[in-house]
């Protein structure tokens, strides 16, 4: 169901790891969905981004987004990481199937709160970044069941 | 996609089994020469219709029923729609009130569902932390109206037995039917049905190494069931259309071999089940069995592993010749994972990161050891890109910190 190039950066993912002392966290998504995906940027004085690592739990193309996406952004400047969309994600893996976009709006989502934290920390407005939305819920709540 | 040069590694024997060859060679005759419709007077017509009342004999023997209490179906979802609908239909003047559980295959709850739209009223029984349901709940739960019983002979996913014998005496007591989903029992644990007081049984040929596409519901004597296909008389009227012979013959054949050799392959099924969970707890930290560790189906291995999502472990397996499946949402298309994982009370989280394995007598040992080396290599792969463990870790190494 997934093209190759999923199942590459699934199982060859690139940048996987931390980054210590980042410019920029992000993580959304939560646990009770199933998908989390934690983008580290490090971004230098001229907002060129350097170095760009992921940590992600989750489904194969949520990990294979996370990873298309760390390399779409990788040496590119913050105007040029914002027009990373989910749909140049999708694109450069040669598609997604259609219960899985979400995967690739997540890795978006994940750019953005991670260059949200960096324009927090510096105290700068990036223009057209809007603050994160979805956020992960550790705590588990009561089921129903 | 087959993978040529890959052996495969089959341990996803609840969701199907490989057709015994046995079986199919049994079946064959009846497409080629014995293909006479079974309604037929001529010679090959009368022949197909002896193959198919020794299917049913034998059936009905093995769960020491009669044989005009078995009605082949196209299946075990066939079954289980067919025993609530039309027990509900034949019934509904009596009451309207139907108990089951919260464990049940979707073609019991979505048939519930189904009901509910319709004026019924279900009562969902919860189970204990390893499946097994809450007796004293279900017995709270009934009323006078109430006009059935169905908990599931074994459940499919964690593999827990219930207490069936205990349900049926329940069920007979307070004069209510019983009809068990004994999709993933039959065939695999020895059931007799007097005996449990079952009224009603659905069974599924692919389960045990027969065809797919075939099944059967065993109605007691004198309850006052619908047809659930209307047409032509067979199945004493009660299920119209041609009789599917050489799958009914291949359903026979399968359940055969099952009873000829029922201990023989639990014994062999339960050593390398007993392999399995021993070895995969012993070497993967942070995982769970699911489903009760002695009550359970001697096929059935489910563990949860904490930090990792089940769909990727699956793929990974899958990478490496491994036939595995899942209870996370990923794998059902859902965004919820398993009700059953989710009514034993795990946290969703844990429940996305199940693993089902489900041997069956014809896998070995070294199988076995290669799936515990793959799984344990992959849960720590995708651990060690997961932020949950991440996050995990850094708590621990500072609960360590702060003793020293």
């Amino acid at each position: 169901m997934y093209s190759d190039k999923v199942m590459d950066h699934f199982e060859n993912p690139r940048n996987v790891g931390e980054i210590e002392n980042a410019s920029g966290t992000g993580t959304v998504g939560n646990a009770k969905c199933g998908d989390i995906m934690r983008i580290y940027l490090d971004i230098d004085d001229d907002g060129i981004i350097q170095d760009c690592k992921f940590k992600t739990f989750g489904c194969g193309a949520a990990v294979a987004t996370s990873s298309m996406a760390t390399e779409l952004v990788k040496g590119k400047s913050i105007q040029e990481a914002m027009k990373v969309t989910n749909k140049a994600v999708m694109e450069a893996l040669d598609g997604l199937p259609p219960v899985k976009v979400h995967c690739s709006l997540l890795a978006e989502e994940a750019i953005h709160a991670a260059l949200w934290d960096y324009a927090q920390k510096k105290g700068i407005e990036i223009e057209g970044l809007q603050p994160p939305k979805s956020d992960i819920h550790e705590g588990e709540e009561e089921e129903e069941y | 996609m087959v993978m040529k040069d890959l052996k495969i590694i089959y341990l996803d024997n609840a969701a199907t089994t490989k057709t015994d060859p046995e079986v199919t060679e049994a079946m064959i005759p009846y497409f080629t020469d014995v293909y006479g419709n079974p309604s037929s007077i001529y010679s090959i017509g009368a022949s197909a219709k002896k193959a198919v009342m020794q299917a049913r004999d034998l059936i009905a023997s093995t769960l020491g029923a009669k044989s005009n209490e078995i009605y082949f179906t196209g299946g075990g979802s066939e079954a289980d729609n067919w025993a609530l609908v039309a027990t509900a239909e034949a019934y509904g003047s009596k009451g309207k009130h139907i108990i089951t559980s919260k464990i049940e295959h979707h073609a019991v709850l979505h048939t519930c569902e189904y009901l509910e739209k319709r004026g019924y009223e279900i009562t969902y029984i919860g189970v204990d932390e390893n499946g097994i349901l809450k007796i004293e709940e279900l017995k709270a739960a009934i009323r006078p109206d109430t006009i059935l019983i169905s908990v599931m002979f074994a459940n499919n996913e964690i593999g827990t037995v219930q207490p069936i014998k205990e349900i049926g005496a329940i069920a007979k007591e307070r004069g209510i039917l019983f009809h068990t989903d004994a999709v993933q029992a039959y065939a695999h644990v020895p059931i007799q049905v007097d005996d449990m007081n079952i009224d009603m049984l659905s069974a599924s040929g692919h389960k045990f190494h027969g065809p797919k596409g075939t099944g059967f519901l065993y109605i007691r004597t004198g309850i006052k069931i619908r047809s659930f296909l209307h047409g032509g008389g067979q199945e004493r009227g009660r299920r119209a259309g041609t009789e599917n012979v050489p799958g009914i013959v291949g359903i026979g054949k399968a359940a055969q071999l099952a009873f000829d050799h029922l201990e023989e392959r639990a014994r062999k099924e339960e050593e390398l089940r007993d392999y399995l969970i021993k070895k995969i707890g012993e070497e993967i930290p942070y995982c769970r069995l699911n489903g009760d560790a002695k009550r359970r189906l001697a096929n059935n291995v489910n563990y949860s592993f904490r930090f990792i999502e089940g769909e990727s472990l699956l793929i990974s397996l899958d990478r490496k010749g491994i036939c595995a499946s899942s209870g996370s949402a990923c794998t059902s298309g859902s965004l919820d994972p398993s009700h059953v994982l989710l009514a034993i009370g795990l946290p969703h989280e844990t429940a996305h990161g199940s693993l089902r394995l489900t041997v069956s007598a014809e896998n070995t040992l070294e199988e076995m050891e290669e799936t515990v080396a793959a799984v344990k290599e992959i849960v720590e792969r995708l651990r060690n890109m997961s932020p949950l463990y991440e996050d995990f870790m850094k708590k621990e190494q500072e609960c360590i910190e702060e003793k020293r």
